[in-house]
């Protein structure tokens, strides 16, 4: 480990370069951390002005602002930009901004290799939002991106889609690599695996699904590739190939990949409600075991996603009960937060209010993908409204308010200013209301049959598509205010101490706010004692 | 430092050979479908002949379908047949282009349900092969089968469906890269 840090000396105490070349060249993990933060900042709007566009669209049935055609660009893209743009790049500014604070780590281990997968980010962006500039538009087959409408269906620039969708993979799995890595071989001596902070848990276990699942969603489009330009029949049926084939395998991939976008969060939340219960987390040992059995039964219920394929009665069961199966490590989560919060001193600072939301919705968000799993039950839900009202539960109060959640909880620690509470505090209500009106009705006209992805709709759903329009403007609107929050805090918030939180345990808050450029260059001795976070 | 281009190495084969595994979701695909009958998923002409010819009836239906843009005249000289488990069958289906121009096309089977798709076997049959017509061209092909005394006492009829694909461009383009 004293390697490492040698490797360090030319720069030791150097503060950063100047100018633009400092974010181009930097191998910081605070400065990367933050590129990566900023990036899926920018990407949240671009893909929520697409959601907008779509809630235009069905404001009222009937086709009035865009062409079907263009409606399907923007459905494609807003999932496209929000699975990979936004919540996946958050997460790993997250971690490049935590994981090396909060095990007592001087930097990540491959600083270089962390510039080279943030830096291949905007390229894959800029490839695949190049697209709708091109002739036929940009892709228009749903983020699933389901063959043969991918493929035979689809519009030319699907080849420009498959090479996007490589560089973001790349760039997960170098990111992932580096996560691994620098966990493994850089904590301060004395932090053992079971003294690690949750939040590097979450990640560990994360990144290695990502391993594990990338370089199958790149074989996946490789394989579209092949059947587009070069005669293969993967998923042809015409020669010998199977559509069907496609969706296991994209399943195989997606399915770890929604937990990819979840388990971070389940860290996040942890240190958030800890801190502001005072008192450290209910069942820490039942946490880490949860995480590692979610992730390891998502490989085995992917195609629950696909029951109406025709598939046997044997696998039809088999995934609705493995599937079943993963209520009960998070369960045992949903548990272990209520309990940290159990007569615990709380108060309710913007982070708490997020994390609390995050547990209340998250869990409906769990119970509609437990009323999915149910097979028989499946065929009345798939592709109608309930299915987006699920995915979109889950995602938006849980995977985005967690990361709102953690910008506002360490954003004192990274910038050394507070943001304003009663500001932060209006957005937080702001966000909720509007996130429950906006996403709750479609339960309703799903169960009712409403299909997603089609840009008109029949009358009877007239009424509650436009609450959720309404419900979802202002939910675009509140999220300009969390972005004047936090320039406010950067520009003219108040002086704030190391500690931020009277509650908050761990590493990262026995540093100064902001930390120096360069942290932990000696490693911290935990064995004299220090709790774990 | 060692450690740490250990745990690299080890990582970067990891992703490797998860990419190499997507592949293999192919073949294995594959199998599965053959030993479970997913989606009725038919082999190739297989050769059986069974000596006790069974007294049970089962009711087979034939349709044909032509996948989108397709312009063939495709269709079955029945559309219904009762055999008995065991007994030799013949069908013949007829293709005619009706088009200007020669084509390739490509018949795709299918049985349904899916469990009974391992007891449909074809001893004759032009599945998985390329069909090349002239303008106007027509061709009428054997279908030649047994169904498998086998068969779960809970299915009484089964339905083979064929879906005819236009090839001609695939077989340009594979001509052209070769």
């Amino acid at each position: 480990m004293s390697a490492v840090i040698e490797g360090h000396h030319d720069d030791h105490h150097h503060g950063p370069a100047k100018g633009i070349t400092r974010w181009l060249y930097t191998t910081n993990h605070k400065d990367i951390g933050s590129l990566y933060l900023w990036f899926s900042f920018i990407m949240l709007f671009i893909g929520g002005a697409m959601a907008m566009v779509i809630r235009a669209e069905l404001f009222e049935p009937g086709s009035q602002i865009v062409s079907p055609e263009f409606y399907n660009q923007m459905v494609t893209n807003h999932g496209l930009i929000m699975v990979f743009g936004v919540i996946m790049p958050a997460f790993v500014g997250l971690a490049n901004w935590l994981i090396p604070m909060q095990i007592g780590a001087p930097d990540m281990a491959l600083p270089r290799l962390n510039n080279l997968s943030f830096w291949i980010l905007p390229a894959a962006f800029g490839v695949l939002l190049a697209t709708f500039f091109m002739e036929g538009g940009a892709p228009n087959f749903g983020w699933t991106f389901y063959a043969p409408l991918s493929t035979e269906y689809a519009p030319p620039t699907v080849t420009y889609f498959i090479f996007a969708v490589h560089i973001m993979g790349a760039s997960s799995i170098m990111g992932s690599i580096n996560v691994i890595t620098t966990i493994l071989n850089m904590r301060a001596p004395g932090m053992t695996l079971m003294k690690m902070p949750l939040f590097v848990w979450s990640w560990l276990i994360t990144a290695y699904l990502l391993i594990a699942v990338m370089p199958v969603l790149a074989g996946a489009v490789t394989m579209m590739l092949m059947d587009i330009h070069f005669g293969t029949s993967f998923f042809k049926a015409g020669g010998g190939g199977d559509p069907v084939l496609f969706q296991h395998i994209f399943w195989f991939f997606g399915h770890p990949e929604v937990y990819i976008m979840i388990l971070p969060a389940f860290g996040i939340v942890s240190h958030i409600i800890e801190t502001f219960s005072r008192k450290p987390i209910f069942g820490y040992d039942s946490m880490v075991y949860a995480i590692a059995s979610i992730a390891l039964l998502s490989f085995v219920v992917w195609a629950h996603h696909m029951f109406t394929v025709g598939m046997p009665i044997a696998g039809e069961l088999f995934f609705m009960y493995s599937t079943m199966l993963i209520a009960i490590p998070t369960g045992v989560k949903v548990f272990n937060w209520l309990s940290t919060m159990f007569k615990g001193s709380l108060t309710f600072e913007t982070p708490m209010l997020f994390a609390i939301a995050f547990v209340a919705l998250f869990t409906i968000g769990g119970l509609s993908g437990l009323m999915l799993a149910i097979a028989p039950a499946d065929f009345q839900y798939h592709d109608t409204y309930f299915v987006v009202a699920h995915f979109h539960y889950v995602l938006v109060p849980g995977a985005l308010f967690s990361i709102i959640a953690a910008v506002y909880y360490w954003l004192p620690k990274w910038t050394g200013y507070m943001y304003d509470e009663f500001m932060g505090k209006t957005h937080f209500w702001l966000s909720f209301v509007s996130v429950n009106l906006t996403f709750f009705p479609m339960h309703f006209v799903g169960l009712a049959g409403m299909p997603r992805r089609i840009p008109d709709y029949a009358m009877q759903f007239a009424d509650y598509n436009m609450i959720v329009s309404v419900g979802a403007f202002l939910f675009g609107l509140s999220q300009l205010l969390f972005l004047y929050v936090v320039l406010k805090a950067i520009f003219y918030g108040k002086k704030a101490t190391g500690q931020v939180w009277e509650g908050a345990q761990g590493l990262e808050w026995t540093l100064d706010s902001p930390p120096a450029y360069h942290t932990f260059e000696t490693p911290p001795n935990l064995e004299a004692g220090e709790a774990k976070g | 430092m060692s450690s740490i281009k250990k745990s690299v190495s080890k990582l970067f084969l990891a992703t490797i050979g998860m990419f190499l595994f997507g592949f293999a979701l192919v073949p294995i695909y594959d199998v599965f479908c053959e030993i479970t009958g997913l989606n009725g998923k038919v082999t190739g002409p297989t050769f059986s002949e069974y000596e006790d010819i069974g007294n049970r009836e089962i009711k087979i239906t034939f349709t044909t379908t032509n996948n989108n843009g397709m312009p063939w005249f495709f269709d079955s000289d029945r559309s219904q047949m009762k055999v008995k488990t065991g007994e030799q069958n013949l069908m013949s289906y007829v293709f005619t282009n009706t088009t200007e121009k020669p084509m390739i096309a490509q018949a795709i089977p299918s049985v349904s349900p899916g469990k009974g798709a391992q007891y449909f076997h074809k001893t004759e049959c032009f599945c998985f092969e390329q069909q090349y017509l002239e303008p106007g061209e027509s061709i009428s092909i054997p279908l030649k089968f047994v169904i498998d005394p086998d068969l779960p006492a809970d299915i009484s009829s089964l339905a083979l469906g064929y879906t005819l694909f236009d090839i001609t461009k695939d077989q340009m383009t594979k001509q052209a890269s070769n």
